[in-house]
C-alpha cells in the first residue's frame, strides 16, 4: 500500500513537473527530463534482456537508431512526396510512424538476435557490438538520408491536434509513454514468460533440465527490448527534431548498459533512476568542464568496483533480489 | 518381456585419447530401480550426461520410452518424460524453493509465451509445486525460503521435487546421497523407497548401503565399460566386479 | 592484376595489425576470462606516444620504443588498477569498467593532443617503394609491417609452442581451473601475458600510425574489426586470431577497394563512393554472420 502511495506522488510530480520549471523560472528542466524520460524508456528495454533475462547486449543503440531513423526517412518522403522505394508513402503522422519505428525496432531485434543468441558470453557481447556497429556504418553511408550529416526533421509529428513543439507536450508524451511501457514491464516480469526469463539469467541448465528450449524464449525478449527501444528512437526523433548516425554509435549502447546498471539491474524502476543520474550527471559535468568524460570514466570505473547493486538498493523493498 | 523404458547401445565417448564411454549397453525396465555403480572416474557421470542429452556420443545408440532419442537435445529429451537430477545441484538460487518447483510446474504444462498473468499467484502452478515439495518431505515453512538460503540436504530434496514436476517416464538420479549426513541420506532413501515402483530410476550411488537397500538391479562400470549387470546379490558376489573395487582401494 | 596484388598486400597488411591487436585479446580472454574493452585504447596510446616522441626527437628508435613503454605502462597500470578486480567478476561488470577506462583515456588524449589528428612522417629510408613484381611497386613500409606482423607471429607461434611459459598460457586458455590448481604463481602468469598482450597492441599502434592517422578514437575502430576477428577465429585461439584476422584484413581491404568500383556502373560516382565504403564497411560483420551460421563458436573453437 505504501509503495503505491509513494509512486502516486512520484508520478504526480512528474506530470507536474513542467509547472514547477515554470514557476521556479527554469524552462531548461523541461528538456532536461524529456531527455530523462526517453533515455529511461530505452534503458527499460534494455533492462528487460539484460536485467531480468541476463543477456549482456552491447548493441541496443542500435534499435534506438532505427526508430528515429524511421521517423526521419519517413518525414523526408513526405517532404519529397516521394514513396520510400517507391512504395510506402512517407508521413509525419504520429499515429504511423511512433508504430512503424516500433515495427522495424522489433524485426530488426529479431533478425540480430537471431543470430546473436546462437552465442552466448563473452561472444554475444561482441557480436552485438558488431551488428549494431554494421547498422551504424550502412547510416553512414546513406547519403540520401544525410550520411554522416544526419537528417533534419523541420517539424515534429502531427499527433491529435498536439503541438509537440511545446516542450510541455512532448514531455508530457514522453512521460506517457514511459509510464505506459513500465507498468507493460511489470506485467510481463511477472508472467510466466517474465519466469522463464529470469530462470535463463540464473542457470541456463536448470532451464533445460525442466524442459525449456530458452531459444524463442531469449529471442522473443530481445525483439521485444528492440521495438521498445526504436519507440525510444521515436520519440527521440520528434524531441530533437533531428537524427544522424551518432544515435546508434557504440558509445550511446554503452551509456544504456550504464543507466541500467547505475539504477539496479533487474528492477522496475532502476533504469529511470540510472537514465536520471546519467544524463544529470552529464549536464552537471558539461557545465563544469569540456572535458566531462574525463571525470565520468572513473566514476563509472568506481561505480563497478565498489557499488554494483544500483541506486535502487538504497531503496531496500523494490531494490535487487526484491522485484 | 516388456519393451525397456531406456535402453543405451554401443555407447562410446571419448575425450581426446581417453575413453571415457567405452561401447556401453545399459536397460532400465519398467517399474525398476536401476542402480549404477562404479569406482571413482569409471566416467558414471559421462554415462548420465550422454544419457539426458548434455553430451553427445560418438557412436552408439539411446532408446526412450519407444523412441530413439539420440539426437535430440537435454529440453526434448526431459519434454519426452527424462527426468534429471544433478550430483552438484543446479537450483535458480534467487529464487523460493516454491518458485523453483512452479516453474517446473508451468513448463510441464507446456509454452511460456504467456505474458499477462501473475505466475506466482497462479494457483494451478503453486499448488501442485507445494504438493510435490510435500512429496519429498521438505517442510511447508521451507517453500518460501530462498533456494541459496536452504540447507545442503533440502537443496537435494528441493532438486528431487523439480525433477518429478514433469511426471517423468524415468529418473536419472545423480549421485542423489552426495554430501548428505546420515540422517538426511536416510531420509532420502526413504523418499526414493516411496518413488519406487511408481516411476522408473537410474541411479548412480556411491552410497553402497543405499544402493542395495533400493535397488531391483545392478550394473557396473569400470573404465567407462559395463563389467556385469544384474541382481544385487549376484552383483556383489561377482569376482570382477570385487577386483574393480579392491584395485581402487589398492590405488589409493 | 598489379592493383590486384596491391589490395592483396594491403588486407594482409591490416591483416596482420589486426593480428597483432587480436592476439592479446583473445590470451587475456582465454586465461583470465576478461574482456577488455580498453585493449583498443592502448593501440592509441602506442600511436599517440610513438607520434610525439618522433616529433620531439626524430628518432625512429626512441619513437618505437616510447611507444612500446607507453603502451606497456598504461597496460600494467590498467591491470594493476582495475582488471585484477574483475578477474571473478562477471563479464558485465569487465565491460563496463574498461567501458568507463575508454571514455577517460579518449579524453585524456583530447586533453594532452587535442581533436586534431596527427600525421606521423616516415623518415627517408622507409618513405620508398620497391617493386615486388615486375611493375608492381609497393610502399616498403607496408611491407616492413607485414614483415614485422610475421615475425611477431612467429615469435608468438614459439613462445606459445616451445615454452614453459607458453605451455601454461596454453593449458590456462583450455583448462583454466587446472592451471590455477597447480599451484603455478598465477598472478605473475596474469600480469605476464597481460603486459604481452599490451606490448603487441601498443606495437600496432605505432607501426599503424605512419599509414592511417592518430587520432583519438582510433582505438575503438580497429577493436570492434578485432572482435569481428576473434568471433571469427574462435574465442582464445591464437591460430584462430592469425586466420581470423587475415581473412578480415583481406575482405576489408578488397571490398574497400572494388565495390564503390562495382556501383559507378549503376549510380553516380559520389554517391557510389559514399553508399559503397559503407557497404564495404559491412561486408566483414556479414561475414562473420555467417560463420557464426555455419560454426556458432567460430572457426577454431578453442575449447574443443
Amino acid at each position: 500500500m505504501r509503495e503505491r502511495i509513494v509512486l502516486a506522488a512520484l508520478l504526480a510530480a512528474a506530470v507536474a513537473l513542467p509547472w514547477i520549471a515554470e514557476a521556479l523560472g527554469t524552462p531548461a528542466t523541461v528538456g532536461v527530463a524529456t531527455r530523462i524520460a526517453i533515455y529511461a524508456i530505452a534503458a527499460a528495454s534494455l533492462n528487460l534482456i539484460l536485467g531480468y533475462g541476463g543477456l549482456v547486449s552491447f548493441g541496443h543503440a542500435a534499435y534506438f537508431g532505427l526508430g528515429g531513423y524511421t521517423v526521419g526517412i519517413l518525414w523526408e518522403h513526405f517532404r519529397l512526396n516521394e514513396p520510400f522505394l517507391g512504395i510506402i508513402p512517407g508521413t509525419a503522422e504520429l499515429l504511423v510512424t511512433f508504430p512503424a519505428a516500433i515495427l522495424v525496432g522489433g524485426l530488426a531485434a529479431a533478425a540480430i538476435g537471431a543470430l546473436s543468441l546462437r552465442t552466448s558470453g563473452v561472444q554475444f557481447i561482441m557480436i552485438t557490438l558488431a551488428f549494431a556497429q554494421m547498422v551504424y556504418f550502412l547510416f553512414v553511408s546513406l547519403a540520401v538520408y544525410g550520411g554522416d550529416d544526419g537528417l533534419m526533421i523541420r517539424r515534429p509529428n502531427a499527433f491529435l491536434g498536439l503541438n509537440l513543439r511545446d516542450p510541455a507536450t512532448m514531455y508530457w508524451l514522453s512521460l506517457a509513454v514511459l509510464v505506459f511501457w513500465l507498468w507493460l514491464m511489470g506485467r510481463v516480469v511477472r508472467s510466466r514468460f517474465g519466469r522463464v526469463l529470469e530462470g535463463v539469467r540464473q542457470s541456463e541448465r536448470r532451464m533445460a533440465a525442466i524442459g525449456i528450449s530458452t531459444y524463442p524464449y531469449k529471442l522473443a525478449a530481445f525483439a521485444i527490448a528492440g521495438a521498445a527501444c526504436a519507440a525510444a528512437g521515436a520519440l527521440w526523433a520528434n524531441y530533437a527534431r533531428f537524427v544522424s548516425p551518432d544515435m546508434m554509435h557504440w558509445t550511446k549502447s554503452g551509456e544504456l548498459m550504464i543507466m541500467v546498471i547505475l539504477g539496479g539491474l533487474g528492477t522496475l524502476l532502476g533504469p529511470v533512476l540510472g537514465a536520471a543520474a546519467l544524463v544529470g550527471l552529464e549536464y552537471t559535468l558539461s557545465g563544469i568542464t569540456e572535458h566531462w568524460q574525463f571525470v565520468l570514466g572513473p566514476i563509472l570505473v568506481a561505480i563497478v568496483l565498489f557499488a554494483r547493486k544500483g541506486l535502487m538498493s538504497l531503496f531496500g523493498r523494490w531494490g535487487p533480489g526484491n522485484g | 518381456m516388456a519393451e525397456p523404458v531406456l535402453a543405451v547401445r554401443n555407447l562410446v565417448k571419448r575425450f581426446g585419447g581417453l575413453v571415457a564411454t567405452d561401447d556401453l549397453t545399459l536397460e532400465v525396465r519398467p517399474g525398476e530401480l536401476h542402480a549404477l555403480i562404479g569406482p571413482n572416474g569409471a566416467g558414471k557421470t559421462t554415462a548420465i550426461g550422454q544419457i539426458c542429452g548434455e553430451i553427445a556420443p560418438d557412436s552408439g545408440s539411446i532408446r526412450f520410452d519407444g523412441a530413439d532419442i539420440t539426437g535430440l537435445s537435454f529440453a526434448q529429451r526431459v519434454r519426452r518424460g527424462l527426468s534429471r537430477t544433478f550430483q552438484i545441484v543446479q537450483l535458480l538460487d534467487d529464487d523460493t524453493a516454491l518458485e523453483n518447483v512452479s516453474l517446473a510446474v508451468q513448463a510441464a504444462e507446456g509454452h511460456s509465451f504467456r505474458f499477462w498473468r501473475n505466475a506466482r499467484l497462479d494457483r494451478r502452478l503453486t499448488d501442485r509445486a507445494r504438493a510435490l515439495l510435500a512429496q519429498v518431505g521438505l517442510p511447508e515453512e521451507r517453500a518460501r525460503v530462498r533456494a541459496s538460503d536452504l540447507s545442503h540436504g533440502e537443496r537435494k530434496q528441493l532438486e528431487l521435487a523439480i525433477a518429478l514436476a514433469p511426471g517423468p517416464k524415468l529418473l536419472l538420479l545423480d549421485e542423489p546421497m552426495a554430501g548428505l549426513g546420515a540422517a538426511e541420506s536416510l531420509r532420502m532413501t526413504e523418499v526414493l523407497r516411496a518413488l519406487k515402483g511408481r516411476i522408473p530410476m537410474l541411479l548412480v550411488e556411491h552410497d553402497m548401503d543405499a544402493v542395495f537397500a533400493l535397488a531391483d538391479r545392478v550394473s557396473v562400470l569400470v573404465y567407462g565399460r559395463c563389467i556385469a549387470s544384474g541382481l544385487p546379490e549376484a552383483i556383489r558376489a561377482d569376482p570382477a566386479v570385487r577386483e574393480a573395487y579392491l584395485t581402487e582401494e589398492d590405488g589409493h | 592484376m598489379a592493383l590486384l596484388l596491391e589490395q592483396l598486400l594491403n588486407g594482409v597488411q591490416l591483416g596482420v595489425t589486426l593480428f597483432l591487436l587480436a592476439a592479446g585479446l583473445t590470451l587475456v580472454f582465454g586465461i583470465m576470462g576478461v574482456i577488455n574493452l580498453a585493449h583498443g585504447s592502448l593501440y592509441m596510446i602506442g600511436a599517440f606516444a610513438a607520434a610525439w616522441v618522433a616529433a620531439q626527437t626524430g628518432s625512429v628508435l626512441l619513437a618505437l620504443l616510447g611507444g612500446l613503454a607507453a603502451a606497456a605502462v598504461v597496460g600494467m597500470a590498467i591491470e594493476f588498477v582495475v582488471l585484477r578486480r574483475l578477474y571473478a567478476r562477471d563479464h558485465l561488470d569487465q565491460v563496463l569498467a574498461t567501458f568507463g577506462l575508454i571514455l577517460f583515456f579518449n579524453q585524456g588524449m583530447v586533453i594532452l593532443f587535442g581533436r586534431q589528428p596527427l600525421f606521423v612522417a616516415l623518415p627517408e629510408f622507409l618513405s620508398g617503394a620497391v617493386e615486388v613484381l615486375p611493375g608492381v611497386p609497393y610502399p616498403v613500409y607496408r611491407l616492413l609491417i607485414i614483415a614485422c606482423g610475421l615475425l611477431v607471429a612467429l615469435g608468438l607461434w614459439l613462445l606459445i609452442q616451445r615454452t614453459r611459459i607458453g605451455m601454461l598460457v596454453r593449458a590456462g586458455a583450455t583448462h583454466r581451473e587446472m592451471v590455477r590448481a597447480l599451484g603455478v604463481d598465477i598472478r605473475l602468469l596474469y600480469t605476464l601475458v597481460f603486459g604481452l598482450g599490451a606490448l603487441l597492441a601498443g606495437f600496432a599502434g605505432i607501426m599503424a600510425g605512419p599509414v592511417y592517422s592518430v587520432n583519438v578514437g582510433m582505438g575503438e575502430q580497429i577493436l570492434i574489426l578485432t572482435f569481428v576477428v576473434v568471433v571469427i577465429g574462435g574465442v582464445g585461439s591464437i591460430r584462430g586470431a592469425m586466420y581470423g584476422a587475415l581473412l578480415v584484413g583481406i575482405v576489408d581491404t578488397l571490398l574497400r577497394a572494388y565495390v564503390p568500383g562495382l556501383l559507378r556502373g549503376v549510380m553516380d560516382a559520389s554517391q557510389a563512393d559514399m553508399l559503397g565504403a559503407g557497404l564495404a564497411s559491412m561486408g566483414v560483420y556479414l561475414l562473420m554472420a555467417l560463420v557464426l551460421l555455419l560454426k556458432p563458436r567460430g572457426l577454431f573453437p578453442a575449447h574443443a
